[in-house]
């Protein structure tokens, strides 16, 4: 009891005999760089020549980007059932391609709004990257299910607009919930990536030459002036905005897996969907970011802003995330056989022992036994490796997709209407070709958007703390 | 010779400008600013600010995007032209919560971002501020600080003394 006392007044005896080992903060910004510093070499990145490497990325991803015009311009003109979409098969590659974009989007909001919430402060150096992928993630997501509604001129009935019919949307349907979740999602990430651009945006403008790029930085600055009275609503409403991302960014992939969680269907009708779906969308997400950041490191010379401790915090989220997915994957079959439901438990071997069983161990050795490797310290500190298993992330997060949509379709309740899903030549053009979108999108935010949130990063590094001397 | 706006003062460090802010805030001051490029940790109690009004913004927009949400859904199923569609209520909360705990954030979101700019009059094409000849450097790597000649206790000579007194350099008189 006498210890216990004392410890509320002094410091423990204990701690002078123990000897507690000093563990010193990680810097966030290495070799002690100046706040100029950090401005000239992210402001460099727009302000530079247009690289030649630029440009045959830009050419070779436009390129990739037609594939998809030309796919939806054949279905547009043809019909939906050139997806490879018959019956039992209503949700084919569209739908799987939907999830594995929006999963891919939820690793931004979760750098920058949860992160935000637990004060990690490493955030700081890809979180706008990190946005700006979540942001052209949806933009992709969002073909597929607009397409795949049918007849696209229609898709605007999905929206409680008034139309001719005077008939409104069901809100007793996970799609509707859907439509809100996902749109509310691309707005409030827009506002969120915008916000946080505009005082990096407003150095920019203070260092432009020329008059078109001085109008054009100095109408999207706002004429931000780096006042104090502004910083301290602009940082309030940043903070009310990473509250309001956390809720929405857990609901968004929870609304999403209703879709599948709402129905009858053996292998969709479990309540484990929701936090498995969370978990795996950033999983898959952080797997994206760690595969665009580790290039544009090695290009721009980002070493000391995105140090080997920002590589292994993202190395270990994905450890992390991987595992709670491999979780999932083993709770579903237990609960299987739990349930004594002989659908539910045929659904689950036929998984992983039937037609598809190609792609479900796929989806394991990518998604259970890759990120296990980063346990280990020597591969974490290896970019190239971990560049390759972010890849393998990826794939294999989207073959979960493919497992969970087709399997359960393919051979549900009655074995009379079974049949064996091949995705055709038009799945195939629409799905490579969004790589390419994606990637324009991304090569265009990085030629003219600051690529990392430099007012943050400045207030994190030491020498931004006021009480130090 | 045009209207003064005010003085200002370039600092080096977020110390200088820290503890001289703290300074200009025990001298009385109310209408003065801190230019900084980026937020600097403490600040709103050096400067004496109170907290922000953002969060009402953000409140009075969540509130009405719950409210919009159950409504439209509870007007178009229930009101309007109800249907029966798998034998489900026309309205019940409970399946247009998803909608309405979407509308709530969408809305609180708008609440805040546009909460943000009315709290801050931004946006503003021109301010007296940026006439300062260093003001290049203020969203760079320098710190400012702004006395205004609106403030009741402005006195050119006496600010004068007292930006160089708290360890202020380059001190210029801005126009408006």
């Amino acid at each position: 009891m006498t210890n216990l006392e004392q410890s509320t007044t002094e410091r423990p005896a204990i701690l002078d005999e123990v000897k507690p080992a000093e563990l010193p903060r990680r810097e966030l910004v290495a070799n002690n760089r100046s706040f100029g510093w950090i401005t000239d070499i992210i402001c460099g990145i727009v302000e530079q020549k247009t690289p030649t490497w630029w440009w045959v990325c830009f050419i070779i991803s436009g390129f990739i980007a037609t594939f998809t015009g030309m796919g939806l311009l054949y279905l547009v003109s043809t019909g939906v059932g050139v997806w490879g979409l018959k019956n039992p098969f209503g949700w084919g590659w569209a739908i799987v391609n939907f999830v594995f974009w929006i999963g891919i989007g939820h690793a931004g909001t979760l750098i920058s709004a949860i992160l935000c919430l637990l004060r990690q402060k490493w955030r700081t150096s890809i979180n706008r990257a990190a946005e700006a992928m979540t942001i052209f993630a949806v933009m992709c997501a969002g073909i597929f299910p607009l397409f795949h509604v049918g007849r696209v001129w229609f898709a605007w009935w999905l929206f409680p607009l008034p139309n001719s019919n005077s008939i409104w949307p069901n809100f007793r349907s996970p799609l509707e919930w859907d439509v809100f979740a996902v749109s509310t999602y691309f707005t409030v990430s827009l506002l969120f990536w915008y916000m946080g651009m505009i005082p990096d945006l407003a150095t920019i403008r203070d260092r432009a030459k020329s008059k078109i790029r001085k109008i054009a930085y100095g109408v999207l600055a706002l004429g931000w002036r780096g006042s104090n009275r502004h910083w301290s609503n602009y940082e309030m409403a940043y903070l009310l905005l990473a509250g309001l991302s956390t809720p929405l960014v857990l609901s968004v992939h929870t609304i999403v897996s209703f879709d599948f969680a709402a129905a009858n269907l053996p292998g969709w009708h479990t309540t484990i969907f929701p936090p498995y779906f969370v978990a795996g969308a950033i999983f898959s997400g952080f797997g994206m970011v760690l595969t665009l950041l580790l290039p544009l490191r090695a290009i721009y010379g980002l070493h000391d802003l995105i140090t080997q401790y920002h590589i292994d915090c993202m190395c270990k989220i994905v450890l992390a995330t991987g595992s709670m997915v491999g979780y999932a994957y083993a709770m579903e079959f237990f609960i299987a056989w739990y349930g004594a439901n002989p659908y539910e438990g045929f659904a689950f071997v036929n998984r992983a022992f039937g037609p598809y069983a190609w792609a479900y161990w796929i989806m394991i050795s990518c998604n259970v036994i890759s990120p296990h490797l980063f346990w280990f310290k020597k591969i974490r500190e290896n970019t190239w490796f971990v560049w390759i298993v972010s890849i393998i992330v990826n794939v294999g997060m989207w073959f979960e997709r493919f497992v969970i949509t087709v399997t359960s379709l393919a051979n549900d309740y009655l074995p009379s209407s079974w049949d064996y899903f091949s995705p055709t030549i038009v799945d195939i053009f629409t799905f490579f070709g969004t790589f390419g979108f994606f990637s324009v999108l991304f090569l265009l935010f990085l030629r003219f958007l600051p690529l990392m949130a430099f007012a943050e990063i400045k207030a994190v590094s030491p020498q931004a703390d006021p009480h130090k001397h | 010779m045009t209207k003064e706006f005010g003085q200002m003062a370039l600092f080096d460090t977020p110390a200088d400008i820290f503890h001289a802010a703290e300074k200009v805030r025990d001298a009385g001051f109310k209408k003065w600013d801190v230019f900084t490029p980026f937020p600097i940790h403490g600040m709103d109690d050096a400067m004496g600010l109170k907290r922000s009004r953002v969060p009402l913004f953000t409140l009075i927009g969540g509130i009405i995007g719950f409210f919009t949400g159950m409504f439209i859904a509870w007007y178009m199923g229930e009101y309007d032209y109800n249907l029966i569609v798998g034998g489900k209520p026309y309205f019940s909360p409970i399946f247009t919560f998803p909608v309405a705990y979407e509308m709530t954030i969408l809305l609180a979101a708008f609440g805040t971002f546009f909460g943000m700019f009315i709290t801050n009059m931004l946006p503003q094409h021109y301010h007296s501020a940026m006439n300062y000849k260093n003001w290049p450097q203020i969203t760079d790597d320098k710190f400012a600080l702004m006395i205004e000649s609106k403030d009741s206790k402005y006195d050119k000579e006496k600010v004068k003394e007292l930006l160089r007194e708290i360890g202020g350099k380059e001190i210029e008189e801005i126009e408006e």
